[in-house]
């Protein structure tokens, strides 16, 4: 954003618009050297003087290019600004090699090339070779954002604001003052600092007011602020609990089942033969043969609940031993589980007894 | 029912068609309609869709897009094994077949966003386009940048262009682990009980009564409903056994309106398909000819694991109880077991604190081949030389998978194995040779 924005206004100077050459790099699409020169040398228009030429290996072309940029010296030729985003993806590059031509070309005294990198992450200057890191002038912007809370409401309501030239005036009044209004509610403003103290990235904030106002429509011009909460709830919900909402009772039964084992056993993993004796176990004390089932049916379900991946098997050595007697983890959490219980449509009352009574 | 779906920029017509073919989704379709705006908007880069294995995800996605004709590629990931495929798949569906074979041979993901935006330079979206991609999850397990960079495709490619992805694992496990855009999340919800008898019901046979096939769908729930939710495995289930349900119907024995009888006749049915049909022990087609066979009682066919009976040599099966023997017997206890003159030890002496849990729970424990050649030496009763041919029926064992060897480090030199086969296999193998395995199993005494 930050980049657009400078380069927007550096172009509409006359100078630096028919000087300047721009090349755009990206780290998830150019994933090896070989890819990024070709891409360079698109970007710098250049395909017409390499034409027909077939570079016979990755070090020609490089060479070739290089020869491009080291022709130039400071007074005549066209400088070059080089984007790199998620550079550091191009850390991981064999040997650094194209950060390493770009720094040194950067340093010595030829064409005017400037190397600007965006990344996410702190450390980037510790994946840099050192000699790579020598030559990079180590001047850094951290963009780190944190506002306090009015400015994040206040960002809120930039956000949702029309734009000045809006043509309808009056709806443009109108929104306004029902933005206003939506940003003074006292209900918006607890869930505004829920998010506020979850993230304070603008992109969850995004997010947030898309599910707002996508549910704005001709019959509904405005936000309620009941849609900023449905909305918020949205966001908010953990989606593992929903998963175990749609799971049937006798997978239930499997993991409440693995809860007991692993309170009993700390934390070992289990097998299915484990799980099934604990699950046995339950049934002979509620002598109640509704949930007599077979071996087989018990497996079936199990393994639905490995394709979830709410259980793991510990090594994945699939073929090597049976399937009743594979080592498994849980990956979920006592309250997890026992949220997905309260929440459960008509959950059996023993069920969810067996399922308190811990240690037994 | 029908809550119309409404959406401005879209033909009512067509939007009425669409919410008639997904009953029980109005609220989803509804979401996902106000979400993608209208077709020239720009709608959000990507979506994530989770939800129950056949809760509509799919099927939702295709009716919406199709019946409001909306410019799509849907994709699944299984079939893409690699990205070329992919990226193949979609140009194809955006910009037709020329433009696919602009693809060099093993495209990079470069040469993907290179292409596409060429094209829609040329040719600019006038409508959203959608790329939907089933079964996300495999996404995981190709490059590690595919998923970051579908996810900011709209970016990428400068195009109004929306990716779905649709799977069954909940969002957390798709993380990378340097962050990526976060897409939006939506949950399809299990249908509930209410709900899937509405689907059910819905394509009853045309020579009966609505109301008596719901009656069979109810009946139907009533049994599976605690093990499956599956509403394609119940649909293949209720489909297979509607006609015993309607046998004495057809015989005259009773009539429609009595639930009860017709209840007694097909719930003991059900309860059998439910081991035989819902595991795929019998194919549903055997299930056909079985019913039809009035004299052969249904069950009575053996499925495909009552065939555990595998023809093995005279010493292969003692080489197998050896085995097994070994895998679920603690070392400690092999002198009072095969030994004459081990002197009176009682179980309760050896009963080592951590070993109070049954090896039968814990599965076979791998052991050295000594040990296997020693257990068989002494529970054959000749004499048997440790000829080749011995030690080639223990190799052809474990390529049997009936023992798989532990370690692989070593071939030649002390390797261990496991035993890897069930209880109700070795108590059949050791009945054929008249030796009683119980006996001599550390847990049964």
């Amino acid at each position: 954003m930050l980049l657009k924005c400078v380069l927007r206004d550096l172009l509409q100077e006359k100078e630096v618009q028919k000087n300047l050459l721009q090349v755009h790099l990206n780290g998830l699409l150019q994933t090896d050297d070989r890819i990024a020169h070709k891409e360079i040398t698109r970007q710098l228009h250049l395909e017409n003087v390499v034409g027909d030429k077939v570079f016979g290996s990755f070090a020609e072309n490089l060479a070739f290019l290089l020869e491009a940029l080291k022709k130039g010296d400071r007074s005549s030729s066209r400088p070059v600004l080089f984007v790199l985003d998620e550079f550091d993806l191009f850390a991981h590059h064999k040997n650094q090699t194209l950060l390493y031509n770009l720094f040194d070309v950067s340093q010595s005294a030829q064409a005017p090339v400037a190397v600007v990198g965006i990344t996410c992450r702190l450390d980037v200057l510790e994946l840099l070779e050192k000699r790579v890191k020598s030559r990079f002038s180590h001047r850094q912007i951290h963009l780190l954002s944190s506002p306090t809370f009015p400015q994040y409401v206040d960002r809120v309501r930039t956000q949702l604001s029309l734009p000045d030239d809006f043509p309808d005036d009056k709806f443009a009044e109108d929104w306004k003052a029902s933005v206003k209004s939506l940003c003074e509610d006292k209900s918006v403003e607890d869930v505004l600092k829920r998010h506020f103290n979850s993230s304070r990235d603008f992109r969850s904030l995004h997010m947030l007011l898309m599910l707002c106002l996508s549910r704005v429509s001709v019959s509904k011009p405005a936000i309620r602020p009941a849609d900023l909460l449905e909305a918020s709830r949205h966001c908010f919900t953990d989606s593992k609990a929903n998963m175990l909402h749609g799971l049937s009772i006798l997978e239930l039964c499997l993991i409440i089942a693995m809860k007991h084992l692993n309170d009993v056993y700390e934390g070992e993993p289990f097998n299915l033969q484990m799980v099934h004796n604990e699950f046995k176990k339950f049934l002979q004390r509620k002598s109640n043969s509704m949930y007599n089932f077979d071996q087989p049916v018990i497996m079936k379900a199990f393994e639905h609940l490995q394709q979830l991946e709410l259980i793991r098997p510990v090594d994945s050595s699939s073929a090597k031993t049976q399937r009743e007697y594979q080592l498994m983890r849980l990956m979920l959490d006592h309250s997890q589980i026992m949220e997905a219980l309260q929440k459960y449509p008509q959950c059996p009352t023993d069920v969810k007894q067996w399922a308190t009574s811990a240690f037994a | 029912m029908t809550a119309l779906l409404e959406h401005p920029g879209y033909e009512e017509e067509r939007l009425r068609r669409a919410a008639e073919k997904l009953p029980c989704r109005e609220l989803q379709a509804g979401m996902l309609l106000s979400l993608m705006g209208q077709p020239q908007q720009y709608s959000y880069p990507s979506i994530f869709i989770y939800g129950h294995r056949a809760s509509g995800k799919s099927h939702v996605m295709q009716v919406l897009l199709k019946e409001l004709e909306l410019p799509h590629a849907t994709v699944s990931c299984v079939e893409c094994v690699s990205v070329a495929l992919l990226f193949e798949q979609v140009l194809l569906s955006f910009f037709g077949c020329d433009v696919a074979s602009l693809l060099p041979r093993s495209p990079s993901l470069s040469d993907f966003v290179r292409i596409y935006r060429q094209q829609c330079s040329q040719t600019p979206a006038k409508q959203t386009r959608y790329i939907v991609m089933e079964k996300a999850e495999l996404l995981r397990d190709t490059d590690a940048n595919l998923l970051p960079a579908l996810l900011r495709l709209q970016e990428l490619v400068e195009d109004n262009v929306t990716v779905f992805l649709l799977s069954e694992i909940v969002w957390d496990k798709f993380r990378p682990n340097t962050g990526c855009f976060e897409p939006l999340l939506l949950h399809f919800p299990d249908y509930s009980k209410g709900e899937l008898q509405q689907i059910l019901s819905q394509d009853r046979h045309p020579s009966y009564s609505a109301e008596f096939y719901s009656s069979y769908i109810n009946i139907l729930l009533g049994v599976f409903y605690s093990v499956c939710r599956d509403l394609r495995e119940l649909r293949h289930l209720a489909a297979l056994n509607f006609s015993k349900f309607c046998e004495p119907l057809a015989e005259g024995k009773v009539k429609e309106t009595d639930t009860h009888k017709l209840w007694r006749n097909i719930e003991p049915h059900l309860k059998k398909a439910m081991q035989t049909v819902y595991l795929r022990e019998v194919s549903s087609l055997q299930w056909e000819q079985m019913q039809q066979m009035e004299e052969k009682e249904s069950g009575a066919l053996r499925g495909l694991s009552a065939h555990t009976h595998v023809e093995l040599p005279y010493y292969s099966k003692f080489l197998l109880i050896a085995a097994y023997l070994a895998s679920y017997n603690p070392a400690r206890t092999d002198k009072r077991f095969f030994l004459k003159h081990h002197g009176k030890i009682r179980k309760t002496n050896f009963l080592k604190k951590n070993e109070k849990t049954s090896n039968h729970l814990l599965g076979p424990k791998p052991f050295p081949l000594d040990r296997l050649l020693a257990i068989f030496y002494s529970v054959v009763d000749s004499r048997v030389a440790p000829t080749a041919s011995i030690f080639s029926q223990i190799s052809s064992l474990v390529t049997l998978q009936l023992l798989t060897q532990v370690s692989h480090d070593d071939q030649l030199d002390a390797p261990k194995y496991k035993c890897a086969v069930s209880m109700d296999f070795i108590c059949a193998i050791s009945r054929t040779v008249s030796f009683d395995i119980v006996k001599y199993l550390y847990d049964f005494l």
